[in-house]
């Protein structure tokens, strides 16, 4: 069983936000809303200081506080890849889930129902990459099986040096960072 | 001043001059609302202020104390059914009528804030018992059953022994007894046999969806602020101090409440004292316990609360008009007259909403990652929120709903019989 995720080389971005509009543009997420978006982070103490340009989403976390918490079910993990999804015919919009998630990932659509990234799973299933990892014009995004040990994203995450966002939130997110 | 004297110089007069407010503010606050509604059921959710960031508004605040009023006073018309607490029989009724239009006024809050409100039913039919939401909506679902089961068999013999073809009353009556024409003692010994049970269950019960109320709050491990093992005890006190004082002020309005009810009034403003004071215990160790640790997730959410923007809510609604001013009435001799102590009862209750308030919004003010709104512009990712126009009018709807469905209630339905209580101690049900 595969368990998809994600490996963005902090390193190589240049923060051109290319993931952000594919992502409008494949998944047509309304206005005022994003399913990614681009955070600068700036670590260190002047002079001695580096920046760190994140792209941000979903984490698809292992241990999921989102999914607990929906009250329909609505909320689930998918058998493909173990991606975390939502079913936008089965939501009721009660938000639990918006308030549950500690990375701000969700959102409520206009139309009703809790969204979010869903690693593109509909392009996944076809055999090809999430549609901000394809854009992504320096290749710093890696999307694959952090099950598989040879597969891109486990080799990278092996021999550099990475960490996930906010990993004391306790919900084991699924997306490195490398620095 | 000579308007206010006249008010207050004949107390049949002051009771019909109260009731008469109560109608007319039950009306005007039921009219505007019908802007929100209409707002609410063409537009969506696009004119209101709620976003991805406080992402449940004054509509969760206002379902959570609904629905503390709720179980508060249901629990306090326990005393009467349960525990056969002698001196609140009079407004037993009361209480559990009251218990049942602040449940109404509560799901209708809470279903407006969905974002599909036709897919409500989704919960009792694919329920996922993970979530504490789910249990939450099942047990309530159970303890308004339980309301219309027990506020039946309260006032079976009444409908009854009233109904008639001629009055609107008695047509009602005949309609509400569910073809019951059974007028003996014996079956009024059985009803309320039935009552004491199913009063007796809704304790558990009551309980249990409260806590759930405050358990699904105090699961969320993303929100420091809710994240704590206080938060269902904290949401039952609460709602014991809100219910206890809301029923105070209605037992002075309601059922000649001013000349008959003072016993009560006095009885219950000494309760809700001490349930005010626990719960303050309650919340201050949750102050204390945050700024101890020192941890700054922890104490974001209270940052906020006391010196946030909205400051005003803790300290000037809450705090003082809420918590200290009523204090200072059940403390001094004016804890001895029920204008009063009816005086304090509105204030605590009016208070315990900007409780609610000052649980939900803090709570998700405060972001535990800092991405989202640095990496965008948009009022729907704004940590900052204020109800907009149509969540206020809807949200007074609700209030005005509820205000005449309690009003034409109480004028309909069977009040507390007199001679009811000497019959009630000798046959010792």
């Amino acid at each position: 069983m595969a368990r998809f995720g994600m490996v963005i080389d902090t390193k190589k971005c240049v923060g051109c936000m290319d993931c952000v509009v594919a992502c409008k543009t494949e998944n047509n997420v309304p206005e005022g809303y994003n399913r990614d978006w681009i955070v600068t982070v700036t670590n260190g103490k002047f002079p001695d200081t580096t920046l760190e340009i994140q792209s941000q989403r979903c984490n698809h976390c292992d241990n999921t506080p989102c999914v607990s918490c929906c009250p329909t079910g609505a909320s689930h993990i998918h058998d493909v890849g173990n991606v975390v999804l939502v079913d936008h015919e089965m939501c009721i919009g009660c938000k639990a889930c918006v308030a549950a998630c500690p990375y701000d990932a969700r959102f409520i659509h206009p139309d009703g129902y809790a969204d979010k990234c869903t690693f593109c799973i509909h392009r996944v299933e076809k055999g090809e990459l999430p549609a901000c990892v394809s854009v992504c014009p320096t290749h710093c995004m890696y999307f694959g099986d952090l099950d598989d040990p040879n597969s891109e994203v486990s080799k990278l995450l092996a021999s550099r040096k990475n960490h996930p966002l906010m990993p004391e939130a306790g919900t084991s997110p699924r997306i490195f960072y490398l620095i | 001043m000579n308007f206010i004297k006249e008010l207050l110089s004949d107390r049949d007069k002051v009771s019909h001059n109260l009731k008469m407010i109560f109608w007319g503010i039950g009306g005007l606050l039921l009219l505007v609302g019908f802007y929100g509604w209409a707002i609410r059921f063409f537009n969506g959710h696009i004119k209101a202020n709620y976003g991805s960031i406080v992402t449940w508004g004054l509509w969760v605040a206002a379902y959570i104390y609904f629905i503390g009023l709720s179980a508060g006073s249901f629990l306090v018309s326990s005393m009467v059914y349960v525990f056969n607490f002698k001196k609140f029989e009079r407004i037993g009724k009361l209480a559990v009528f009251t218990a049942l239009v602040t449940l109404l006024m509560a799901l209708l809050s809470i279903w407006v804030d969905l974002g599909h409100m036709g897919r409500a039913w989704h919960v009792m039919v694919f329920p996922n018992f993970k979530s504490p939401m789910a249990w939450m909506i099942y047990l309530y679902s159970i303890y308004m059953l339980l309301l219309f089961v027990e506020i039946y068999f309260l006032l079976r013999y009444d409908f009854v022994t009233g109904s008639n073809n001629e009055t609107l009353k008695g047509k009602l009556y005949k309609l509400f007894s569910l073809g019951s024409t059974d007028k003996s003692e014996e079956s009024k010994l059985r009803d309320k046999k039935i009552v004491k049970r199913l009063a007796t269950a809704g304790v558990p019960i009551a309980i249990l969806f409260h806590g759930g109320v405050g358990a699904l709050f105090g699961v969320v491990a993303a929100r420091p602020h809710w994240h704590s093992g206080l938060f269902p005890i904290l949401f039952l006190l609460s709602a014991l101090v809100s219910g206890g004082a809301l029923l105070t002020l209605i037992s002075s309005i309601f059922q000649e409440g001013w000349s008959k009810n003072k016993e009560i009034v006095i009885e219950l403003g000494k309760m809700v004292l001490a349930l005010l004071l626990l719960d303050i215990l309650f919340q201050v160790s949750e102050f204390l316990v945050a700024y101890r640790g020192g941890i700054p997730g922890h104490t974001a959410g209270f940052d906020l609360v006391i010196s946030g923007p909205y400051a005003w809510v803790f300290w000037g609604w809450q705090g003082f008009i809420g918590t200290i001013v009523p204090i200072v009435i059940l403390v001094l001799p004016t804890r001895k007259s029920p204008r009063w102590v009816a005086l304090a009862g509105f204030l605590i209750a009016a208070g315990i909403f900007g409780l609610r308030l000052n649980i939900v919004i803090p709570g998700l003010a405060v972001e535990e990652i800092h991405g989202l709104t640095s990496a965008i512009y948009s009022h729907r990712v704004d940590p900052h929120y204020f109800p907009s126009i149509s969540e206020w009018l809807l949200t007074f709807g609700i209030v005005g709903f509820g205000m005449l469905l309690f009003g034409l209630g109480e004028h309909f339905l069977p009040t507390h019989n007199e001679s009811e209580t000497e019959s009630l101690s000798e046959s010792k049900v």
